[in-house]
């Protein structure tokens, strides 16, 4: 068997090794044989590297999640003055504040201690009809994210103002992180030099009537 | 080509030898790996985070049998996984103990590391030619803060959920990408039970092989080049007739009787640990994570397991105000690249270049992300180690004292960085934590002017070691 397959070798192909002598490589250089060999370890390469895109692409938001973040429908008349409503939108808070005439009235005073007072910033677009001092369509009441934008706590309300909020002696009222420290005034307009570099996010919203409004849609469309 | 082995023994041994290399690994690793003969106390800790990551493996196998990642809530209304921790301690026979170990293990591991990384910077253990062993040391202290991040969100409390919540919105300061990067850690819009499963697949798979990997390329490395010792010096610089260090013993008998008694007291502390203060008064595990994760409620205090507060301390200290700190640096870095040219004349032009680049960058993007960058950097610019200590002594045994002084200080302000990390943020620890940062980085990036400085001691030609 074995003297067999010694005599013939496989596709016939007569080896310089069987006859006694070591292997030798071919001499000199055969630069055609090397371009292909790049170009096929090129090729490889990039095909090898094109797999990743599948694997990348699996850790995007399913079809679940991304259907998970449709608008949300609020009932905003049961909310006493000075109160908030807290809904779930994308799972994130949003509040809705009713504000009282005094609450707005502390908008006037604090402008200038303001980090982005005219909701110039972009990393947060606000809506245009909410780019006004209130930063809402009606002024009685705000509609925002109730998440810091520095990196992601819920900030609390502090809407007693003075040395009772515990934060300064001429505290006006509004929100407040205790994660990071970040101050915003009664429209989530955040202070200056805290680490939040943004004002609250405003939500699309629009009124479907006085009392009901739908949250992550406005006349544009869907957020 | 190798010479052909030659097996001397026979039997099982000889059968497998002639197979494996085996006889020839215990040789190079054990039998005659020769160490210093004058390793004290530090020594011990670099076995002991060995020690520590095959307790966090085999306790981990063993919870990952119970454990279910399931955000979604339960018939009472609990999320599953929260639940099934809540089921491993009071159901599971012994959960509690398991669990008790891998929780303690981690805490454990930073400490012994800290230490290990301590002893690495008193003896310039990263020096030439151990560039590499301290590189792919630093590296599995990145691999070892991932794994704690991500084994951190398992239990799903509020401090798990929120605590995840900060750090990956810590990804959303990248400038451009920020947000989609964001969103594509966590999988949703926001954290959730996208996010809960692959983390438990990063933390159970992923990170631990790499980290086995990097531990064997660190202890490979290590075995490759010798060990370093408290008095710096290179005990392969003097040899006997059979070219067998003088001042070196073999690591086995010697230093595994020694590393044994090192993890008898390790066993003691940790055994404490685990059966009287599991918890270790909130800083082991922290309270806050005995509520479910709320999405919709941030704890009022939100402050990371103790051994992230240091870096979490220098994120926090990164206000508006105090990048104009950063602008100073950098252009101060521009002045040194024009005086003193380290790359030559055109690695000035070019450091220069950047130095004003970098300045402009800090005032033009958010404090945000620079608060990142520095967090990120404090961790980033150990790799660099080896090339910013100019001294021309290894240990610091031979340093001037003034710069023993320096080591400690640095010692403290880490301290200090990581107790105000633990605290709500105020004006006055943010002020003390800036200025804790200056040091920090101070510290390292003014090595190559500080520490050739000074009246050093004389290195002896051999270790300096008394016989018990």
């Amino acid at each position: 068997m074995s003297e067999q397959t010694a005599a013939k070798p496989l596709l016939g192909l007569a080896s310089e090794v069987t006859s006694g002598n070591s292997f030798d490589m071919p001499k000199g250089a055969e630069p055609s044989r090397r371009n292909w060999m790049i170009a096929c370890g090129a090729a490889g390469g990039v095909a090898a590297a094109a797999t990743a895109i599948p694997f990348v692409g699996s850790m995007t938001p399913s079809e679940k999640a991304r259907s998970a973040g449709a608008p949300v429908e609020v009932d905003i008349g049961d909310i006493a003055p000075g109160g908030v409503k807290i809904v779930e939108w994308r799972g994130k808070p949003v509040w809705i504040v009713r504000r009282t005439p005094n609450m707005l009235a502390s908008l006037k005073g604090t402008e200038s201690q303001l980090a982005d007072p005219k909701s110039d910033r972009q990393d947060y677009p606000v809506p245009d009809y909410a780019k006004n001092e209130h930063r809402s369509i009606k002024p009685e009441y705000l509609v925002a994210v109730g998440i810091c934008t520095h990196l992601g706590c819920s900030p609390v309300a502090k809407f007693e103002g003075g040395s009772a909020s515990g934060i300064s002696a001429d505290w006006k009222t509004g929100f407040f992180c205790p994660c990071h420290g970040s101050t915003f005034d009664i429209s989530g307009r955040v202070f200056a030099n805290k680490p939040a570099p943004d004002n609250l996010e405003v939500p699309r919203h629009m009124y479907l009537s006085d009392s009901r409004l739908i949250i992550g849609k406005d006349e544009k469309g869907e957020a | 080509m190798a010479a052909e082995k030659q097996v001397q023994a026979d039997g099982l041994l000889g059968w497998v030898d002639r197979r494996f290399p085996l006889i020839s690994l215990y040789k190079t690793h054990l039998s005659e790996y020769y160490a210093p003969k004058n390793f004290n106390f530090w020594y011990f800790f670099g076995s002991l985070a060995m020690v520590v990551l095959g307790i966090q493996i085999i306790t981990g196998i063993f919870l990952v049998m119970h454990y279910k990642p399931d955000a979604s809530l339960n018939a009472a209304g609990i999320p599953v996984a929260f639940a099934s921790v809540e089921y491993i301690m009071r159901e599971v026979p012994f959960g509690w103990l398991i669990r008790y170990m891998h929780s303690t293990g981690a805490s454990a591991f930073f400490v012994v590391v800290f230490l290990h990384m301590f002893r690495g910077l008193m003896y310039g253990s990263y020096r030439e030619p151990r560039e590499l062993i301290w590189i792919f040391g630093c590296m599995i202290f990145l691999c070892l803060m991932a794994e704690a991040f991500f084994g951190y969100l398992l239990p799903w409390g509020q401090m798990s959920y929120w605590g995840a919540q900060v750090i990956v919105n810590l990804f959303a300061a990248v400038p451009l990408i920020g947000p989609d990067l964001a969103i594509w850690i966590r999988g949703d819009f926001v954290v959730g039970d996208a996010t809960l499963n692959r983390f438990f697949a990063f933390h159970v798979i992923a990170i631990p092989l790499v980290l086995v990997g990097l531990v064997a390329a660190h202890i490979i490395a290590l075995h490759e080049v010798g060990s370093n010792n408290p008095d710096g010096v290179e005990i392969k610089a003097k040899k006997d007739a059979n070219g067998i260090p003088l001042d070196g013993i073999p690591f086995h008998p010697y230093y595994t009787v020694h590393d044994i008694m090192g993890f008898a007291g390790f066993a003691i502390l940790f055994a404490a640990v685990v059966f009287f203060a599991p918890e270790f008064g909130g800083y082991f595990l922290e309270y806050n994570n005995f509520i479910p994760a709320d999405p919709l409620v941030t704890p009022p205090h939100i402050a990371p397991v103790w051994y992230f507060t240091p870096f979490y301390s220098m994120l926090r200290a990164v206000t508006d105000v105090f990048t104009w700190t950063f602008v100073a640096a950098a252009l101060l870095g521009a002045y040194g690249f024009y005086r003193f040219k380290p790359f030559g004349q055109m690695g000035a032009y070019a450091g220069m270049a950047a130095m004003l680049v970098l300045a402009v960058l800090f005032r033009l993007l958010d404090a945000k992300f620079w608060g990142v960058a520095v967090m990120g950097g404090a961790v980033i610019i150990l790799f660099f180690l080896p090339w910013l200590d100019k001294s021309p002594v290894k240990s610091i045994r031979y340093r001037p004292s003034w710069q023993k002084w320096l080591y400690g200080i640095f010692v403290v302000n880490f301290f200090v960085l990581g107790y105000l990390g633990v605290l709500p943020p105020t004006p006055v620890g943010q002020i003390v934590s800036q200025l804790g940062t200056i040091y920090y980085f101070g510290f390292f990036m003014l090595m190559p002017l500080w520490t050739p400085l000074g009246e050093f001691k004389p290195v002896p030609d051999r270790v300096i070691f008394q016989a018990h």
